[in-house]
């Protein structure tokens, strides 16, 4: 029997892509029906200030709202929270129906994936034992902050944002915190030396116990855990383990509907997926990325601003105007008092510029390629952030050798571009 | 009432009756008003919150911090003297807030 037909809009995954998606596509005057289906039990949310201020106690989960229930229904966006999609069937005129775990049907015309990320889980033994957590959700901060309050000891697994996040904001709470971090520095996927060796010093002065280069043998712990053991036989103390090591993109419904998945949603610069009626955007997207000059490596990226940007792209294309994706990526991390803002993307860079001086905590670390400005990492420098986002928005540059003149504003010493800007 | 009326660059107001304590910008995203974009969820990162305040607002909006202030030097369209970012200021019980919103925010 064919599934019913609909001229309804299925948004899988309710976080920052799949909102701004809804909201997109009303304001591009969509009158169809909108479906948004979450396997949270809450209503859309913020994650961001999970691991900062929800984790230190300055806000509750009622702060993480970023839509109320009301701008829901005025825009006609039936919201389903904790449901799973388990199948999804295609028609052959391009709609067809999900099915969630509970048995439900959505029938849909257009589908669009903003499935996002889960934690990257770690095998070792004892790694199911209560109080090893990850930090994805609301219910898993609020687990984390439940144990953290009555905890002695914090040890983090991963040496990233996420768990340097959290490692600073337990030790704010007065938790003794240790992070593991396997590699030979911190944040080493995203941040040059320079900045790593930064956050070794800040973290360690404002106590932190951190071990680069960790080999962990196991969780300790009978009937909760009570320890990381290292492989030279070292156990450390703690109440809590938080486990910080990435995150994995959800492609397990893109998988099933057979479209292009390598570590990611394959999706072009309009987000279409290899099925180019269904679209992806968001941490669960895989795409050409025009801020590498020059070539267009296919970067995933897991930030805000690139699942609401891709979310917009997203909307016009299912809308029929295809645009392509063109902004600056930007990221941010505050870990205790440290605010760091990069703008840009590093990878691949060939040169750096090393702006003030790190012993200050305020500093900026520029990146060039061939001799253009290709990102910056700004620790506690608004300023130089807003300079460089700015920039490189412009396809404008600043000169290596005035960069690192702190007693010039950065951006006074933009060249802007004689080509074409790229956005 | 706490209420915060919105104007557009291009005149258009919205009227939002808000809660104490939540900011202009979480008011604003709540409730879907336009001309606000707030990426950073109010932690003073991305300046895309940029207001300006009316005379009357500015008298009970509370000060500006340095990071505020240097944030403003970044605004997608020039700050001016009644420019804060909205983030930073949260509602009072009772007051009405008029806030005007730049044409642009990235």
């Amino acid at each position: 029997m064919a599934a019913p037909h609909s001229d309804a809009t299925l948004i899988v995954g309710a976080s920052q892509a799949g909102v701004q998606l809804a909201a997109t596509l009303r304001e591009l005057g969509d009158t169809r029906p909108i479906v948004l289906v979450g396997d949270e039990p809450h209503a859309p949310y913020q994650r961001p200030p999970l691991s900062k201020a929800y984790l230190q106690g300055e806000i509750t989960s009622d702060d993480l709202v970023f839509r109320t229930a009301d701008w829901f229904a005025q825009h006609d966006v039936e919201v389903v929270t904790g449901e799973t999609i388990a199948a999804i069937e295609r028609h052959v005129d391009g709609g067809g129906e999900a099915l969630t775990a509970t048995g439900r049907r959505i029938p849909f015309a257009r589908l669009a994936l903003t499935t996002g990320a889960e934690p990257r889980r770690l095998d070792l033994p004892g790694i199911d034992l209560p109080g090893v957590h990850y930090l994805r959700t609301a219910d898993d901060a609020a687990a984390i902050a439940e144990r953290l309050a009555t905890a002695h000891s914090l040890v983090v697994i991963g040496g990233g944002f996420i768990g340097l996040e959290v490692a600073a904001s337990a030790r704010k709470r007065g938790v003794a915190v240790t992070v593991l971090e396997a590699a030979p520095r911190l944040v080493g996927r995203v941040v040059s030396e320079r900045t790593s060796a930064f956050y070794l010093d800040a973290h360690r002065r404002r106590g932190i116990d951190v071990v680069l280069d960790a080999r962990i043998a196991g969780i300790e712990g009978t009937d909760a855990v009570s320890g990381v053991r290292l492989d030279d036989g070292t156990v450390i103390h703690a109440d809590v383990v938080l486990v910080g090591i990435g995150v994995v993109p959800r492609t397990e419904l893109a998988e099933q509907l057979g479209l292009e998945v390598d570590g990611g949603i394959v999706v072009d610069a309009a987000c279409r997926t290899s099925d180019p009626t269904i679209v992806a955007a968001g941490d669960c997207a895989l795409m050409p990325n025009p801020y590498a000059r020059g070539s267009m490596p296919m970067v995933r990226l897991e930030s805000v601003h690139n699942a609401l940007e891709q979310a917009k792209v997203a909307a016009a294309t299912l809308m029929g105007d295809p645009r392509d994706y063109r902004t600056t990526p930007w990221f941010w991390s505050d870990q205790a008092d440290i605010k760091l803002q990069i703008a840009g993307l590093s990878t691949g860079y060939d040169a750096t510029v090393l702006r003030g001086d790190p012993e200050t905590e305020r500093f900026s670390v520029l990146y060039y390629r061939a001799g253009e400005l290709i990102a910056a990492d700004c620790v506690n420098q608004p300023l130089d952030f807003m300079a460089v986002r700015s920039a490189l928005a412009r396809g404008a540059t600043i000169p290596a050798e005035a960069a690192a003149d702190i007693t010039v504003p950065l951006k006074k010493s933009v060249v802007e571009s004689a080509a074409p800007s790229l956005v | 009432m706490t209420t915060v009326i919105y104007t557009a660059f291009d005149g258009t107001e919205t009227i939002v009756e808000g809660a104490p304590g939540v900011s202009i910008m979480e008011t604003a995203l709540r409730n879907g008003v336009p001309g606000i974009v707030g990426e950073c969820g109010g932690s003073m990162s991305c300046a895309t919150c940029h207001v300006f305040v009316s005379d009357e607002t500015a008298a009970f909006a509370g000060e500006m911090s340095e990071l505020e202030d240097e944030m403003l030097d970044g605004t997608a369209v020039e700050r001016e003297e009644c420019s804060r970012l909205s983030c930073q200021i949260k509602l009072i019980a009772g007051e009405t807030y008029r806030v005007t919103t730049p044409s642009e925010q990235v």
